[in-house]
């Protein structure tokens, strides 16, 4: 039987001066996804944006196990996003969603 | 636990609101002691507002000054001016003549060099066997590669993983710091651990550069610079009547 794929979860913490929506956040980690790493190391990240809490500006992202560095990284080299300076500040990492909400007692 | 502190803050020391925004920010992310670069002629009733500001939100503060002389013989006449008067000294090398002075000199501790500019990426062997017999490290500023994009960033990932290599091989201890003037270009420990893997470092080894190496520097230098140090294991214990006359 083949295993399942490996995947991470990563708690995010937006920060931000002005109100940005979600697709601009995804936007701007793939941006840096790919500025870093290229459209190759892009194309095996598996990233997709799982959960976001709006009360204090929380978001769930998802990953495979093996880019989880390179993810990483190019989330901590966010500084912008729909055009306004912000950060993306990486709380938790875990291999389950359900672990992880646990950690964060979301 | 881990403790980390990030040795170069640099907000407008004049701005207020904007020191603590920075200061809040740094507890906030996990440092539990930063350093500020000053002016050097700030005065004292200022650094010890610093400090309130520093002591109410749990972080140890460390008084820096950056030195960026013309020359060899500028440096020399600073540091004699200005060693006793700052817990961390970083030299900003724009010149070969003032980094080869500021490697070999035991009074520098942090050897900085600029983000842009290929040609002032002074740190290579020669400069590295000098600094390994001094005390002094290399530090490393994280906001550029943040703030920097394209060709440049290129450049500078190039060049910090040449001086990575270089200094772990003449055992030059490497200091991380954040080199940030606002708070979106603070990044927590671990984010600049993960960010350093960009020029090849190990996380450990970045961590190490955040935590370890910063506070045995700055001990050392407090050390040094406590009333009754001597020299490097003596210092005086007791003074007065009491001592037996040799």
């Amino acid at each position: 039987m083949p295993k399942g794929v490996r995947r991470r979860y990563l708690a995010l913490k937006l920060v931000s001066a002005h109100f940005v929506n979600q697709e601009d956040v995804m936007n701007a980690v793939w941006e840096a996804v790919v500025r870093l790493f290229g459209e190759y190391g892009a194309s095996k990240a598996d990233l997709a944006l799982i959960k976001r809490i709006p009360e204090g500006d929380y978001m769930v992202m998802r990953c495979s196990h093996s880019t989880l560095e390179m993810v990483k990284t190019s989330i901590a080299s966010v500084t912008e996003i729909g055009g306004s300076p912000a950060v993306v500040h990486i709380l938790r990492v875990s291999g389950t969603l359900k672990a992880l909400l646990k950690k964060l007692q979301l | 636990m881990r403790r980390f502190a990030d040795l170069h803050l640099k907000p407008h020391i004049e701005d207020t609101d904007q020191v603590e925004k920075l200061i809040k920010k740094a507890s906030e992310l996990g440092y539990r002691m930063v350093a500020m670069s000053l002016p050097i002629a700030i005065k004292q009733a200022r650094i010890s507002h610093l400090r309130k500001i520093c002591w109410d939100e749990k972080v140890d503060f460390v008084t820096r000054v950056n030195l960026a002389p013309g020359t060899a013989k500028e440096l020399l006449r600073d540091l004699r001016r200005f060693r006793r008067s700052f817990e961390i000294i970083s030299v900003i090398c724009h010149s070969k003549p003032v980094a080869r002075q500021a490697a070999k000199d035991r009074r520098v501790d942090l050897l900085t060099f600029p983000a842009t500019g290929i040609r002032k990426r002074l740190f290579d062997r020669a400069e590295a066997e000098l600094a390994s017999h001094a005390l002094s490290r290399l530090e490393i500023e994280m906001a550029p590669l943040l703030s920097l994009n394209g060709f440049s960033r290129i450049r500078l990932l190039s060049s910090l993983r040449k001086e990575f290599v270089i200094a772990k091989k003449f055992g030059v201890p490497v200091v991380l710091s954040s080199g940030a003037t606002d708070e979106y270009l603070m990044r927590g420990p671990r984010e600049y651990a993960a960010l350093a893997g960009l020029f090849d470092v190990a996380s450990s080894a970045a961590l190490d550069a955040l935590s370890d190496g910063p506070f045995s520097l700055v001990e050392r230098n407090r050390e040094k610079l406590s009333p009754g140090y001597v020299a490097p294991g003596i210092r005086v214990v007791k003074e007065g009547g009491c001592c037996p006359k040799v």
